[in-house]
């Protein structure tokens, strides 16, 4: 972002290779750390940051290259590094003590739906993206960076795609949690999130909103959703395993 | 053995006076065995483009070197009414820096243009296939391709367009992506316009329609073009379906206003419009840009943007040069050692140099 204001940005494989690196540091952390506990290491509030930074990498991964959006890592680092923050701040990393037995869908329900989170945080990555790009476009004040971002038709194409996907874990995720059953303040926010997504793309898919509102309305649902699974997960002691 | 340069540019000679002195690509090869032959040049290559004429030659004696290449540059001017200050001339490291600068695009009328390393190739590759290259000569020129290489894809020198053509080009796809899918309307039969269009269409843009006060002068440019002409008073009609408008009118007011535009993206749903605005009186009401969706670039917002490209990569230069820089002395020493050594430790020729130019 700095070498981006500063005009001296460099595309290179150096930076895509940091995010690899960074990527299976975490791989290994969370592998780790769930072998030694026997489930998915998403027992306290810093693995579910840790957790979710990791998908949020994952996905960019997956999708960054495919959709010639390489400038998403610059993006999407400022982003992994706030929830790697977010992680640190819930140290003392105390392993909140187990109720009961690993439960498989409790699991499957936790896993998918952060990893539904993340999908929504690229979202959010790729209309701010969008937003940049297209400032640029009406004001007429192209810096660096205009010409490194991907063209807004694209980026519409991302943002739309990775909310179609994060519907869909997120659908996956409130069913397997409906399947165990858990705590209401998690039912009511989790449908409240999934609610939010569905609005948002039967306006996109109605064409009822341009694709630039879109854009800001990926952006502020992620950082709704982000401050409130901050404030839920540090009042929900049931959303530990 | 040193490497010499004798030329002429647009840095010093107006276009009349360099085309005397330009070898066209028919007369190339019998141009460079009549170098080749000469007096003191044991290397040569002849680079002649639109905007230079080059000789670069490896030599023992450079004195007599220059002599010689001076010679065959002065016999190939029909007419001798040129001041001797057109050309330049320099000897190794200067002669080395310089075409590094030249392959780089530095030396370029457009500063950072990229057309200038393949045209280099090309007159290298036919020195090297007529024999004229040996160990020298091979090796500055694919250094200089690797130089070339590494200022472009380390530096800002080729980033953003120049031309008002080029940033509408840039500014399209970087609304549209690929332009494959695009309509594109041109109001008004002005050159710009035209030429934007033009550029629009070797793009690959998918269609164009014409529609001009006289249709005649439509029917005629979109017959050119490919496209399909429109009466003047039906213009409107297209807008639905188009994703680039060129306004090129001569109308003394603006005939695409807000009220009118308004109605129709609600009906596009936000499907973005690109509308380039080059005549002057403006054809287009400024606040058309205010609606979602509309990206509106009058004349001046583009050459400003064109000459903000060109102020990027101006700030590139010191960068650009420091790295020619560190060649210029690697492949200086090179030469050094090349001259200290005695001659049967020297080994044979290289093998036909035009083989390994490397790909830009």
């Amino acid at each position: 972002m700095y070498a981006l204001g500063a005009r001296s940005y460099r595309t290179s494989g150096f930076n895509f290779m940091a995010i690899l690196l960074g990527f299976l540091f975490q791989t290994g952390f969370l592998f780790s750390r769930g072998h030694a506990q026997g489930r998915c290491p998403l027992t306290n509030l810093f693995e579910v940051f840790i957790f979710l930074s990791w998908s949020v990498v994952g996905i960019y991964l997956v999708i960054g290259s495919s959709y010639r959006l390489s400038l998403m890592g610059v993006f999407t680092s400022p982003l992994v590094f706030l929830l790697q923050v977010f992680a640190l701040l819930a140290l003392p990393d105390t392993a909140s003590p187990l109720k009961s037995h690993p439960k498989p869908w409790l699991e499957l329900h936790a896993a998918v739906s952060i990893i539904a989170y993340g999908a929504f945080a690229l979202a959010g990555v790729a209309g701010a993206m969008y937003l940049a790009q297209e400032r640029q476009l009406k004001t007429h004040q192209l810096r660096t960076i205009f010409f490194y971002l991907p063209p807004i038709a694209d980026l519409a194409v991302a943002i739309k795609r990775l909310l179609w996907t994060g519907f869909a874990l997120l659908t996956v995720g409130l069913i397997s949690g409906f399947m165990v059953g858990f705590d209401v303040r998690q039912v009511v926010w989790g449908v409240g999130v999934w609610v939010v997504y569905g609005v948002i793309l039967q306006v996109e898919k109605l064409k009822k909103v341009s694709p630039r509102r879109v854009a800001v309305l990926a952006v502020a649902a992620f950082s709704l959703t982000l401050t409130t699974l901050w404030g839920l997960t540090f009042l929900s002691a049931g959303g530990r395993f | 053995m040193n490497v010499i340069c004798l030329g002429l540019s647009h840095h010093t000679a107006s276009v009349e006076l360099r085309e005397k002195f330009a070898v066209a690509d028919s007369d190339l090869e019998s141009a460079a065995d009549r170098l080749g032959a000469m007096d003191g040049v044991s290397e040569s290559v002849i680079i002649s483009t639109c905007n230079r004429v080059e000789l670069y030659a490896a030599t023992d004696d450079s004195g007599r070197g220059f002599e010689s290449l001076g010679r065959f540059l002065g016999g190939r001017a029909q007419e001798h009414n040129y001041n001797a200050h057109i050309f330049y001339q320099y000897d190794s490291p200067h002669s080395i820096r310089h075409l590094f600068r030249v392959v780089s695009g530095l030396e370029s009328m457009v500063l950072g243009e990229t057309e200038i390393l393949g045209q280099v190739k090309k007159a290298y590759a036919a020195a090297s296939s007529g024999g004229r290259t040996a160990r020298h000569l091979n090796k500055l020129f694919q250094r200089s391709f690797n130089v070339a290489k590494e200022v472009r894809t380390n530096t800002n020198i080729t980033r953003g367009p120049v031309s008002v053509g080029s940033v509408a080009v840039d500014l399209a796809e970087k609304i549209f992506g690929r332009l494959g899918s695009c309509k594109v309307m041109i109001l008004g039969a002005g050159e710009t316009g035209e030429i934007t269009a033009r550029t629009l269409l070797s793009r690959g843009v998918k269609s164009l329609f014409v529609s001009n006060r006289s249709y005649e002068r439509a029917a005629k440019l979109a017959g050119e073009m490919g496209g399909e002409a429109i009466h003047f008073g039906e213009w409107e009609k297209p807008l639905l379906d188009i994703d680039i408008l060129i306004g090129s009118t001569a109308a003394p007011h603006p005939v695409l206003t807000r009220e009118k535009l308004g109605p129709v993206m609600k009906q596009r749903k936000s499907r973005p419009l690109f509308v380039i605005d080059l005549a002057v009186p403006r054809d287009v009401e400024p606040a058309v840009n205010d609606l979602d969706g509309v990206y509106l670039y009058d004349i001046d917002s583009l050459q400003a943007i064109a000459q903000q490209s060109m102020e990027i990569r101006r700030k590139e230069l010191a960068v650009c040069e420091q790295m020619i820089e560190r060649h210029v002395n690697e492949f200086s020493s090179w030469l050094t050692n090349e001259r200290s050594r005695p001659a049967e430790a020297i080994p044979p020729l290289m093998e036909p140099a035009h083989c390994r130019i490397p790909e830009s």
